[in-house]
């Protein structure tokens, strides 16, 4: 099997996430975004793991790919409890009308 | 092309057209409803890499968990729908970043990988990778586990109201900065307009002369 398919998609999925991080402008779907980028890295990291170094014995390609699911759960729930607030305070999430912090 | 390449390849196209779908959907859970696809489409590819652990862990913890608390996050912030309420301005500017970006990544990957070929695919069970966490990740994975703690009473604390209120919410502590927020249009305007109704007339919003 072709190392370059897998790669090339997770390269697409990860462009399709910056594409909808820049052009979304409902926090949630920004979320949803970055949520696709963190998880298109793992297929690159499965890739290399099974297609180049399958018998490696400290499996770091899975194990990696493993952590970032973690991160991601916790990133998705911080996330949305920071969206809740914002909502509770603002009547809003459009991510344009929060610039209190803008320079 | 072996039969391997022709399966991954549909499952390739199916998880692309997903993602796509999620970040041009006019509708907000038609957008999680393709996201909750693209991730199922992801633990397809893993499968089809031969990862099976990972691909039952995406499912459970992502088209299980990840995506109906999109679901549950796009119902309790009731928003607009609409392609112009959901995108904004600059949507030329991201279609020219992540399109260039896509360019050159793809022009390296097939530069650098373009002859590179696995005879078969073949990967750890999941044996291999329990010993591998307890005899050479055990500290990333206790401080992972440490994280997720402190996520799950971060968000908690985040999330839920001041200690004596429940049901409404004040009024009087409700931040009006800035301008209104302008999702809130149309028929949404209701929200918008039961803050501004009662707020005191004459007296100027905080942050209003910006």
């Amino acid at each position: 099997m072709s190392l370059t398919g897998p790669l090339l998609l997770a390269t697409f999925l990860f462009c399709v996430g910056v594409y909808g991080v820049i052009a979304r402008r409902n926090a949630v779907l920004v979320l949803m975004s970055i949520e696709l980028m963190l998880i298109s890295v793992n297929i690159n990291l499965v890739a290399f793991q099974n297609l180049l170094f399958p018998t490696e014995v400290a499996v770091s390609g899975h194990l990696f790919a493993l952590f970032i699911v973690g991160v991601a759960a916790a990133e998705a729930g911080v996330g949305l409890a920071i969206i809740f607030n914002m909502f509770r305070n603002r009547a809003s999430v459009n991510v344009d009308d929060v610039d209190l912090m803008r320079w | 092309m072996t039969g391997h390449d022709a399966v991954f390849l549909l499952v390739a196209l199916f998880t692309g057209g997903a993602a796509l779908l999620t970040v041009t959907s006019k509708n907000l859970f038609h957008a999680a409803l393709f996201l909750a696809a693209t991730l199922a489409g992801i633990a397809g590819v893993f499968l089809v890499l031969r990862a099976d652990f990972l691909a039952l862990v995406q499912l459970v913890v992502y088209v299980g968990a990840v995506a109906v608390l999109f679901l549950f996050g796009l119902m309790v912030t009731r928003a607009p729908i609409g392609r112009e309420a959901l995108d904004g301005q600059n949507r030329g500017l991201a279609l020219a970043v992540s399109g260039t970006l896509f360019v050159v990544l793809s022009g390296l990957i097939i530069q650098s990988f373009g002859g590179v070929r696995a005879a078969e695919v073949t990967g750890p069970g999941i044996r291999e990778i329990g010993i591998a966490i307890f005899a050479h990740w055990v500290l990333p994975f206790e401080l992972l586990s440490m994280l997720l703690l402190a996520a799950l009473i971060g968000a908690i604390l985040l999330a839920r109201r001041e200690s004596g209120e429940s049901g409404e919410e004040s009024v009087e502590r409700r931040i009006d900065f800035g301008d209104e927020p302008s999702t809130e249009a149309g028929a949404q305007a209701l929200p918008a307009a039961d803050t501004a109704g009662e707020l005191p007339a004459g007296e100027p919003v905080a942050g209003g002369e910006r």
